[in-house]
């Protein structure tokens, strides 16, 4: 009788997330009811896009852990009173509409934006700050952030305070301390960091699109154009996901290998 | 406990300064005279009133609100119930179930999006209905019921498995006991699953972009197809309304967090 009642959810789930994944698989390798590996072995042509995806995902990735790590240590050793208000300010921006926060940084990078007029004070520029890879790694960094902080900054708060103070009774100063003791005790939540930034970075297509202009594809531009864009073919598009999804799987086995069981899924 | 340095201070509010400054860039021109966003000319709220005439925005904040509604309570619904058998599942069965459950938090949006869009394309050509609001229902059903069910699960874990049988001991039929002690034992995390949802929902872009007609039209959507184009003003002063909203509502919620701490504390 109990088991009855997850009835619509399991039907619901294999008819919508479980067949539609088997089709993505099926137009990969079906073309007009016939198997053919012509789709999958074309991806390798956008080879340079895969490897410029995952080089400016990985970048982006380096960069949120390097902002956000002293972040979340800054806001461990806060007044317990103030960490979850502080906690609440960091994260405020996050609950605007992502688009919003990617073109707020269009205006600011543009060739008469904020940043170009502020060069031109000083008699230097206008520099060419839109339409860059730097501006994609930039968006991706913005909008992907907090995804960095939040599970380091939840395994962070649940260290116990005894185990610090006991480093410090031994001998440790505080660049030791974290260094010894929050560092390795913190992984679990920087393995999912990585997991929540690079996953999203590497299959954005907003964020290149607005920010990289036309010249820094990135895998997700590349779907995109096969679905809805301007190079209607399903069957590549379903090829390229495929492949994404691969490498997804993999990054996430890799830092799985980490962490067992009590990383914070959010 | 140590103080805050001031070299913390410092770097917490370069931080910060990186977060908020986009947003108050979009702020101050929401207030520009003209559709400049690197000259200020003027302050005027002449935006905010084009906005409230803009029937094109006022349509699709109303789509995006129709479809989030509709879309967490189904999702919580379906979730909930999914929850409860779940959790009465054998260890193998339930292994499998949650990990399906993870796939559409793992998989990449646009592949989740791409992947649903290539099943109603071919339902639609074969069933006669088109991309709109129930395909846009749908696809929003699918990537939040995972969350409502991650949500639920770790109150049951936190549940003592006795009162269920306890309360059908003193005489409760079993749809009883369900009703007056597990479900509010869970209700927590049912709710937190109802927020998380409506907010997923709400804020969407990669899913809905996929799986929307062009009757359907949510706001990120809208959004998205203006930045395109020229782009106006008004997307700015809807920000800021966004935004003081959803300052509002944190802020609110944040109290009222506090206050239920205080009250629990007491009671302690």
């Amino acid at each position: 009788m109990k088991k009855l009642i997850s009835a619509p959810y399991l039907v619901w789930m294999a008819v919508f997330v479980v067949v539609p994944l088997i089709m993505v698989a099926y137009f990969a390798f079906f073309a007009n009811g016939h198997f053919t590996l012509d789709y999958v072995a074309n991806v390798s042509q956008y080879a340079n896009i895969f490897i410029r995806s995952i080089w400016l995902a990985a970048i982006a990735t380096v960069i949120c852990l390097i902002i956000s790590y002293p972040v979340a240590v800054i806001l461990t050793e806060a007044d317990a009173n103030y960490q979850g208000t502080l906690l609440m300010i960091v994260m405020l921006p996050m609950w605007m509409n992502f688009l919003l926060r990617t073109y707020a940084w269009m205006t600011i990078l543009g060739n008469n934006g904020i940043l170009n007029q502020l060069f031109g004070l000083f008699g230097l520029g206008p520099f060419k700050l839109l339409n860059t890879r730097g501006a994609v790694v930039l968006g991706m960094v913005y909008n992907y952030l907090p995804f960095m902080l939040l599970p380091i900054y939840n395994v962070m708060a649940k260290i116990d305070r005894s185990v610090l103070e006991a480093a410090q009774d031994l001998g440790c100063n505080r660049g030791r301390v974290i260094a010894k003791v929050v560092f390795p005790l913190s992984l679990p939540g920087v393995m999912s960091g990585i997991t929540m930034v690079f996953v999203p970075a590497i299959s954005t297509f907003i964020i290149s699109r607005m920010l990289g202009g036309g010249g820094n594809l990135l895998i997700g531009d590349l779907i995109e154009m096969q679905f809805l864009g301007n190079s209607y073919n399903p069957n590549l598009g379903a090829a390229i996901s495929l492949v994404l999804m691969i490498i997804v799987l993999l990054i996430m086995t890799l830092m799985n290998q980490f962490d067992a069981d009590d990383r914070p899924l959010i | 406990m140590k103080k805050t340095s001031v070299l913390s201070k410092i770097y917490l509010l370069l931080v910060m300064l990186f977060l908020y400054v986009p947003i108050f860039v979009l702020i101050v021109f929401s207030f520009n005279t003209t559709k400049s966003h690197s000259h200020m000319s003027g302050f005027t709220f002449d935006w905010y009133v084009k906005l409230f005439h803009n029937e094109l925005i006022l349509s699709s904040l109303l789509n995006t609100i129709i479809v989030a509604v509709a879309a967490s309570i189904c999702a919580t619904i379906l979730g909930t119930a999914a929850a409860v058998g779940i959790n009465s599942m054998k260890k193998l069965p339930k292994a499998i179930t949650l990990n399906v459950n993870n796939i559409p938090i793992i998989n990449p949006e646009i592949v989740t999006g791409v992947s649903m869009m290539l099943l109603f394309v071919f339902f639609a050509a074969r069933m006669n209905f088109e991309f709109g609001f129930g395909t846009l229902i749908i696809a929003h059903i699918t990537f939040n019921v995972p969350y409502v069910i991650l949500n639920i699960m770790p109150k049951f874990r936190q549940m003592n498995p006795n009162i269920y049988e306890a309360a059908q001991d003193l005489g409760c039929s079993p749809a009883q006991a369900f009703f007056k002690v597990v479900l509010p034992e869970i209700m927590p995390g049912i709710l937190s699953g109802l927020m998380m949802s409506f907010t997923f929902s709400l804020d969407d872009f990669v899913v809905s972009y996929f799986t929307n007609g062009s009757r359907a039209q949510t706001l990120p959507i809208t959004i998205y197809s203006m930045t395109r184009r020229k782009i106006s003003p008004e997307i700015n002063a809807l920000s800021t309304i966004i935004f003081i909203i959803v300052i509002l509502v944190l802020v609110t919620k944040n109290i009222y967090e506090r206050k239920t701490a205080v009250k629990k504390g007491v009671k302690l």
